[in-house]
């Protein structure tokens, strides 16, 4: 049983109970995903899995049998940042940064939802496509919280790379 | 986590004989099963996972839509068909958890998930669900989430998700198999009310699956998910109104509401169905409409005001989806 995470192949744990983000973070020893509540509650611990965004201190690491996983070590590196890291910077898009990189990995999913077209809470109907405005942004990063408070600032950095990306 | 045997389904026949197994629950999403193993409020031997069944697909059934029970709360909300035809069920979704959750969650685990009563994961304290006669916290202190409706002297819990109050509006219907064969059970028979048995939360019996909830023919009309919330995102519904009402001409003529936040389950009254069908709408209707729904409505000191919350919230549902002036 084998689960790729950043491009990488690896073992997956024998002991059931190892959730995916203790075997990335203690296993593995990549400490980019965070542990805030482990409970599925602030998003510090989210990935990508298969592509779409999740919590994973939710899932267990030998239900990813195949899976591939991106962590926030795989969207960017200080040497190479991805566009929304260079935003969080450029906006002060974080205080502690505990919560920046679930931030950045929820986002990054987020954007590739809404160009998909996906409704959300924010959206009036759900046959409509929906717009990218601050709105729906917040409605859609609802899942990742910031105990700093930097939420205006991360806004702002998101906001800044969608409307480059739709330009 | 306590330690437990982990085994994955690959046939549905083999979920049915592996999840009949003493000390065993299935796992699909896990997104409150894995939380509750957390608390070791849940501590089961053995997990079945079904996340290798055929269940995730989202079909055309009759004139209706079939569900599978592991499709995802995501892919169903964003599903051609049920945003154009069954909006309410997209609504209600979005409405609930956050997008990384609904990536997660499945049809099946959101009609199953347990009650968020403070007592019930809480493992320090009575609680009659989880422990069956240890007594019941909640009607001894903080019961501010708390039924209204439907009560037992054992448990006051409510139901908290927001799909299957949807699709209870939507008279949806549940599949289910298990060793004995398959069958289908209304979605608003589904789950039960506590009795004197709140450990026992809907009509699966040990060793039976969900592998599908089936959508009737769309009924058309305006469907409104109204949820009320401590906030305006991510929080579970103090109350919740699922409506999906059809006007012709001035008058209902079709009429189908149901409510979360209030009971055990979803609670759907044939009883507001009926009276608002073939009547013209008014304020005096509406009013009549919340009196059925909350006569026999009881509060437990902090949840009382849910009883005046749940009028105003079926009213100004009913307002939005006539088009009736307060
Ligand atoms: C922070 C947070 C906020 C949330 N907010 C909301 C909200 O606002 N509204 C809302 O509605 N929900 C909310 N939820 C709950 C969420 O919707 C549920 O956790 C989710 O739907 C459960 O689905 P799952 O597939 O992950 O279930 P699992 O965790 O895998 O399973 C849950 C239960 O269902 C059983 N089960 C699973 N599949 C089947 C099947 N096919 N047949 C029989 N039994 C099965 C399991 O044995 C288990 O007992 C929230 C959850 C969290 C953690
Ligand atoms: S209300 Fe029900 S779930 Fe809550 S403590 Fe009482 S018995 Fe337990
Ligand atoms: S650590 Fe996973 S959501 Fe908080
Ligand atoms: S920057 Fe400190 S928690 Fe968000």
């Amino acid at each position: 049983m084998t689960i790729e995470i950043n491009g990488e192949s690896h073992e997956l744990p024998r002991d059931p109970r190892v959730t995916l983000l203790d075997f990335v973070r203690e296993h593995l020893k990549m400490t980019g995903a965070k542990k805030g509540c482990d409970h599925g509650q602030c998003g510090a611990c989210t990935m990508l899995v298969n592509g779409q965004r999740i919590n994973s201190c939710l899932t267990l690491a030998v239900m990813h049998d195949g899976d591939s996983v991106t962590t926030i070590e795989g969207i960017g590196s200080p040497a190479a940042m991805a566009p929304l890291q260079e935003a969080f910077v450029k906006h002060d898009g974080y205080q502690c940064g505990y919560c920046t990189p679930g931030q950045i990995c929820s986002a990054t999913a987020m954007l590739q939802e809404i160009a998909a077209g996906w409704p959300s809470d924010a959206t009036a109907d759900p046959t409509d496509t929906p717009k990218l405005t601050r709105e729906e942004v917040q409605e859609r990063m609802s899942g990742n919280l910031c105990r700093c408070g930097a939420y205006a600032n991360i806004v702002d950095a998101i906001m800044e790379v969608a409307e480059g990306e739709a330009a | 986590m306590r330690p437990f045997d982990y085994k994955r389904a690959e046939r549905l026949e083999h979920a049915g004989q592996l999840a009949a197994a003493e000390d065993t629950l299935a796992i699909a999403g896990g997104t409150n099963l894995i939380d509750l193993m957390k608390l070791q409020v849940e501590t089961p031997a053995t997990l079945v996972d079904l996340n290798h069944l055929p269940l995730a697909g989202i079909e055309e059934h009759e004139d209706g839509l079939r569900i599978g029970a592991l499709a995802t709360n995501t892919a169903t909300a964003v599903h051609p068909r049920v945003r154009a035809d069954y909006p309410l069920l997209a609504r209600a979704i979005l409405a609930g958890a956050t997008q990384q959750l609904r990536n997660k969650a499945t049809t099946g685990g959101n009609l199953c998930q347990r009650t968020r009563c403070w007592y019930f994961t809480n493992t320090d304290q009575p609680c009659n669900k989880r422990e069956p006669g240890s007594g019941c916290g909640a009607l001894m202190g903080r019961a501010d989430l708390h039924a209204v409706l439907g009560t037992s002297e054992a448990c006051i819990a409510t139901y908290p998700g927001d799909m299957a109050v949807a699709m209870a509006a939507l008279d949806a219907t549940v599949e289910i198999a298990g060793e004995k064969g398959s069958r289908s059970v209304p979605l608003r028979e589904f789950h039960l009310l506590p009795g004197d048995t709140p450990h026992i939360e809907n009509v699966l019996e040990p060793g039976e699956i969900i592998t599908a909830v089936t959508l009737p023919t769309p009924v058309g009309g305006k469907q409104i998910y109204r949820k009320v919330r401590e906030r305006s995102s991510y929080a579970f519904a103090l109350v919740s109104v699922a409506a999906a009402l059809r006007m012709e001409g001035e008058s209902i003529a079709h009429a189908a509401l149901a409510f979360g936040g209030l009971a055990h389950k979803p609670w759907h009254d044939p009883r507001i169905d009926d009276l608002l069908t073939g009547e013209k709408p008014s304020m005096a209707l509406f009013d009549k409409a919340a009196d059925l729904l909350l006569e026999d409505a009881q509060g437990y000191g902090e949840n009382d005001a849910k009883i005046p919350l749940a009028r105003r919230a079926l009213t100004a549902t009913l307002i939005d989806a006539t088009g009736v002036s307060a």
